[in-house]
Order: C-alpha cells, then structure tokens, then sequence
C-alpha cells in the first residue's frame, strides 16, 4: 500500500453542494476520493476487507445524511469524515455506542465566517506539512494511535511528541469555536 | 457558564479522539467537552491529526458495485438527509451525552443509597469501566479511597474539595494509582457527580465491607 500525498482538491467546496443541492454527482466524486482511504483505513483498524469495504460505503452514505452538520469553519472534509468513520469502526469493530458532545446551539441561518474558514484551511495544510516532515518512526507512533494498536509504553513515548504545532492550533481552534457559537 | 478549572489530559484528549477509550470514559470526556470549551477546541484540534492521518494513509480499491450501493443508500430513505441541528437550550443540569444514558433529565435517575446518604446510579456501559452518578448531600465526606486504575469525577451540580483542589461544575479530576484522597461535598448544596473508574475502588477499613454491595 502506497502512501498517498494530502492533495489540494477543495473538498470543501463538493461537500458544500452535497448540502446545499444534494448534488449526486459531487456524492460521486467525494466518493471516489474517500472511499478507498476509508478501506485502508479501516482495514489497518483491524477489519477484514468485505467489513471495511462494507463499512466504508455506510460511512459515505452518512456523510449525505449528516452534510447540514459539515462547518466548514470547524473542520476540514478530511476531518470531518474521520471522525464518522471512527465512530462507524467503534460501532463495528467493538459494538458500542460513541457518545457525543452536546451540539452548540447553532441557528439554521448561520452562515460561518469567510476567515475562520480560510484559517482553518491553512491550518490543515500546515498540520498535514508538520506531519509529512516527522520521522517516520514518529509518524508510524501517531497512526498506530488512530488505529488502536499502541502499547502502554508507545502512548507514553507519544505524550512527548513534538507536535508543537498542535499546541497552538487549540488556541485557533477556541476562537473559532467561540465565533461559531456566537452566529446564534 | 463557569470558569472551569481542572481539564483533560492530553492522553485522555488523544483517546477519545482515535477513539480507543472504553465507554464509560468517553461518557464522562463527551460530557465534560459539552460543558467545556477549551476541551472541545483540544478536541477538534487533536481530531485534524486524524483528519490528516486518513488523507495520507494510502489507497485500497473499492468496486464501483460499493457506490452503486452508496447511491441506492442515498436514494432511499435510511440515509435521508438529517436537517441541520436547532439551537437547543444548554442550561440542564446533565447535558446531552448523559441524558442519552440516564434516558431523561436527573430527575428521571434511579438512585439507590449506599449508606451516609450518599446515593449512586450506574449507568448501562460496556463493561471495560464502569460509569455512575453519585449524589452526595452537602458537607458529606465520602470515604477515603485509593485506585486500582484510573477514577475521573466530573461535578455536574454543588461543589467538592479535596487535597488536589476545588472541584466545580464543569471541572474534572483525573487520579490515578498514586492518590489516595477523601473528597468532601460543599456546604451549600448536594454534590451531584459523573464517576467513573477502569479498576474497584480501595476502601480503606469498614467501607471495605461494603464493597461488594457497592459494585464500586
Ligand atoms: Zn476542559
């Protein structure tokens, strides 16, 4: 399995008309991109191939279903799609319920602001830069993270990681969490 | 909404992101993260790792027979498209997560006494940890008990002290195998708390008893 390069395609803008027009053919197109990363994904998580495929199918169509919760401001398509597929695999793989944050309290009209949106986009390129420049070794620690199969004593060497970038990208992240919730 | 003073930590912020924690502990993190801000931002924040973690894991071939199914998926109603969420009122006591597992508001909670009037309710989670409501009256000391694995306590309602701190509304504290502590419910009104625990608790002298009826 090759690694793939994060590309620049605005994945945001497809997803946008997935929620706004339902627009199937931007469904197929999202599809194509994620789905086979979704596989991968959940196969490195521990599933067989027809599971994870199986499950990489539900997760898209949940991705149709959910698209009037996507906030561009908030996360990025990439983001926002893992965080359905983790919830799908704990559901598949050990049979349990995720609970969930209470949602902000968000009015139907609010619309996110243009510079939360381009700030999180440059902070997406910057973390994804910041993780292609780590070792490998380091690298492999925070993947094995995402895919459930770190040992007691790698989570340790994890809490030391330099991703200092993270650190600062939580500051970013509060101010965009505020402005959300102040589009009431 | 109050300043909350005592957060997650960054293996439990991580955890609950890749989503490996049990249950019961992404119960009592999801809980805290409603009422937090600052932990909901970590939260995202660590959530982007993963974001970046699926774009860069490599590809694995999904037949077109997969979007074929995708597309009927869509087209049917199982997967209609939900409308976007309504503002909803955050002043309840419990907030979303918990009412999901209490079934309804604090008042719909079944609790039963486990002695000094302290009252407990155990939630229904997988059995990897164990999460429960404690209702502590005010002044009420609870007994004094070390840990086996780790114990997080989430105050939801009045006020507990111990030797790490003040702990209120919104705050949580996280102790592990090294502290032994006697938490004491404030003054002014009942302590109504989220615990939960990965290991039994260590009673020290008669409490010890009672453990097993305890189920703590
Ligand atoms: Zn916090």
């Amino acid at each position: 399995m090759e690694q793939t390069k994060a590309d620049t395609h605005d994945w945001t803008a497809v997803l946008v008309r997935i929620r706004d027009d339902r627009d199937e053919t931007a469904f197929v197109e999202l599809f194509r991109h994620f789905a086979p990363r979704l596989k991968a994904f959940l196969m490195r998580s521990g599933g067989d191939p027809a599971l994870a495929e199986e499950c990489a199918q539900e997760v898209m169509a949940t991705v149709w279903q959910k698209s009037a919760q996507f906030d561009p401001a908030r996360a990025s398509v990439a983001t926002w799609i893992f965080t359905i597929a983790r919830n799908r695999r704990i559901d598949a793989l050990r049979k349990q319920k995720r609970p969930e944050p209470e949602d902000l309290p968000w009015g139907p009209e609010a619309e996110p602001d243009q510079e939360d949106q381009l700030g999180l986009q440059q902070d997406t390129e910057t973390l994804t830069e910041a993780m292609a420049a780590l070792p490998s070794k380091q690298r492999d620690l925070i993947e094995k993270a995402y895919f459930g199969d770190l040992t007691h004593n790698e989570i340790a060497d994890l809490t030391g990681l330099p991703l200092g970038t993270i650190k600062s990208r939580i500051r970013l992240a509060l101010q965009r969490l505020r402005h959300a919730m102040d589009r009431k | 909404m109050t300043t909350i003073t005592h957060h997650l930590t960054d293996d439990l912020i991580l955890g609950y992101s890749a989503g490996t924690l049990p249950e019961a502990v992404n119960l009592i993190i999801a809980t805290h993260i409603s009422l937090c801000d600052e932990c909901r931002a970590a939260i995202e924040a660590q959530d982007a790792v993963g974001g970046a973690v699926l774009d860069t894991i490599g590809e694995m071939p999904v037949s077109d027979a997969f979007l074929d199914g995708a597309l009927s998926m869509i087209r049917g109603g199982d997967f209609a498209p939900s409308p976007r969420p309504i503002k909803i009122a955050q002043d309840a006591v419990a907030p979303a997560p918990l009412r999901d597992y209490i079934g309804g508001t604090l008042d719909d909670v079944k609790w039963r006494p486990i002695g000094m009037g302290v009252k407990q309710a155990i939630l229904p989670t997988s059995r990897e940890a164990t999460a429960r409501l404690l209702f502590i009256p005010a002044g009420t000391a609870m007994p004094d008990h070390g840990h086996r694995g780790l114990e997080l306590t989430l105050v939801l309602q009045g006020a507990f002290q111990d030797d790490e701190g003040c702990f209120r509304r919104g705050d949580i504290e996280i102790a592990d195998e090294d502290l032994h502590h006697t938490p004491v419910a404030d003054i002014s009104e009942d302590c109504i708390c989220l615990a939960v625990t990965d290991a039994p608790l260590r009673l020290k002298g008669l409490a010890r008893l009672a453990q097993p009826f305890l189920r703590i």
